[in-house]
C-alpha cells in the first residue's frame, strides 16, 4: 500500500468553500457530522438533511437529479455513510446522470459513533469504486489546491462526479436545530416547485 | 399448475395505470413475476427505468424523486422487503409517497422453503415499517388495486405496499 498522506484539510472549510458557489443547486446531505457542516455553512431550502436512512444519500441524489435534469445535484456524505450503500455506484455509475456530483467528507472514522475506523483508513479507495463504476470523473481530495481546482468540476453537467475530500479528526459540535424530515421535505418542495408542491 | 401457454394480462394492466398515473421512474431488483412489466417499462422512452443492486437503493432513490416533483414507483418481490426496513424510516419521518408492488413468494405453494421467512413476514414487517399494506389476490383486480394504492400513497404521503399474491403469479409445480 501507498505511504499515507497526513489528512490536513478542515472538514467544515472545505465544504463552506464547496457550498459558497452552490447558486441554485439542489443539496442532499448524508446523516451525522456531514449532515452538519452543510448546516453550518448556511441554511437553505434547497437543502435537503438526512438525520437518518444511513446508506441512502447517494440513490436520494439520483432520484432527484433524474426528476430534475436541468439542475444541478450535489450530495455531500460522509465515508461511514457511503460505505453503507456502495452498491449506488454502481446503480448511479450506469444511470450516468451528467448533473450528479458526490462529495464524501473523508475522516477515515466513524464520527458520530465514538471514532471508530472506517474501511477508508485501511486503504479502501471510495473514488477508485466510483471509477470502476464509470464515473467519468473522480479524485481524491488532500490539498486546498486541489481542493480549489475541484470545486468548479462540482457545478459542471458532466458527471456523475465524486470527489473523496480527506479531513482531520476535527469534531464540531451539531451546527443545526433544524429535524423535522416532513418541514424539510415540505420546504425543499415548495422552494422548488413552486405551490404544485402541494398538489 | 402447468405453465400457462399465453402471457398473462395483468403485468400490462399494471404498466398502463403507471402510466395513467403519471409514473416518470421506476426502480426494480428483478423478479421473475414483474418480468413482462419490467419489459414494458424499459420500452417505453417517457420512462426512466432504474436497475437496482438492492431494493433499499429505491426507496432512497424514490424519496429524491418525490422531492425533485416527479412520480415513481419500485418493483419488488417479497424477499427485497426485508432489505428496504431501515431507510423505510424516510418515508415514515417525512412523510414520502413511496408506491411499492410486491411479488409474493413463500405462500400459495411455494416449493421453495428458503422463501416462507420474508414472504410470511412481509406483511407485518412492512407494517411494523409504517407502510400501508394491501393485497390483490385475483389477477382481474390488480388494475383496480394498482390504481387504488397510487391514489392513496401520493394523495395522503404515505408510504403503500401492493402485495401481489403468488396466486396472481402461479407457483412452480414440484410435484414428481
Amino acid at each position: 500500500m501507498a505511504k499515507k498522506i497526513k489528512a490536513t484539510l478542515d472538514r467544515r472549510a472545505a465544504v463552506n468553500q464547496i457550498l459558497a458557489r452552490r447558486a441554485d443547486t439542489l443539496v442532499v446531505t448524508g446523516l451525522g457530522s456531514s449532515c452538519y457542516d452543510v448546516g453550518a455553512a448556511g441554511d437553505h431550502p434547497n437543502t435537503f438533511y438526512l438525520w437518518g436512512g444511513m446508506g441512502a444519500a447517494a440513490m436520494m441524489g439520483l432520484g432527484l437529479a433524474l426528476a430534475q435534469p436541468k439542475r444541478q445535484v450535489l450530495v455531500i456524505t460522509g465515508d461511514g455513510e457511503m460505505l453503507m450503500g456502495l452498491g449506488a455506484l454502481a446503480t448511479i455509475g450506469t444511470q450516468g446522470p451528467r448533473n450528479l456530483a458526490i462529495v464524501v467528507i473523508d475522516n477515515e472514522q466513524y464520527s458520530e459513533t465514538g471514532m471508530q475506523p472506517t474501511h477508508t483508513s485501511r486503504g479502501v479507495d471510495l473514488a477508485g469504486m466510483a471509477k470502476a463504476a464509470k464515473f467519468p470523473r473522480t479524485g481524491t481530495i488532500h490539498t486546498q489546491s486541489q481542493l480549489k481546482a475541484w470545486i468548479p468540476k462540482l457545478y459542471a453537467p458532466a458527471g456523475p462526479a465524486f470527489v473523496a475530500i480527506k479531513v482531520n479528526h476535527t469534531r464540531y459540535p451539531m451546527a443545526i436545530r433544524l429535524r423535522d424530515g416532513a418541514h424539510i421535505k415540505n420546504r425543499f418542495r415548495e422552494a422548488l416547485l413552486g405551490s404544485s408542491a402541494f398538489d | 399448475m402447468k405453465a400457462q401457454k399465453k402471457p398473462p394480462t395483468w403485468p400490462n394492466d399494471i404498466y398502463e395505470v403507471l402510466k395513467q398515473v403519471g409514473i416518470r421512474q421506476v426502480a426494480y431488483v428483478p423478479d421473475a413475476g414483474h418480468t413482462q412489466l419490467i419489459n414494458s417499462c424499459h420500452a417505453d422512452r417517457s420512462m426512466k427505468v432504474i436497475s437496482l443492486t438492492t431494493e433499499e437503493e429505491g426507496v432512497a432513490m424514490l424519496a429524491g424523486t418525490w422531492l425533485g416533483g416527479e412520480r415513481g414507483a419500485l418493483l419488488l418481490q417479497s424477499s427485497g422487503v426485508g432489505n428496504c426496513i431501515n431507510l423505510l424510516s424516510i418515508m415514515h419521518e417525512c412523510r414520502f409517497p413511496l408506491l411499492m408492488l410486491v411479488t409474493m413468494r413463500g405462500e400459495w405453494g411455494e416449493f421453495n422453503p428458503w422463501q416462507l421467512a420474508m414472504g410470511q413476514g412481509t406483511p407485518p414487517v412492512l407494517q411494523h415499517a409504517g407502510v400501508v399494506v394491501q393485497r390483490v389476490d385475483r389477477a382481474d383486480e390488480i388494475r383496480e388495486h394498482v390504481f387504488a394504492a397510487a391514489q392513496l400513497t401520493f394523495n395522503t404521503c404515505r408510504p403503500v405496499a401492493l402485495l401481489i399474491s403468488q396466486r396472481v403469479i402461479g407457483f412452480k409445480d414440484w410435484s414428481k
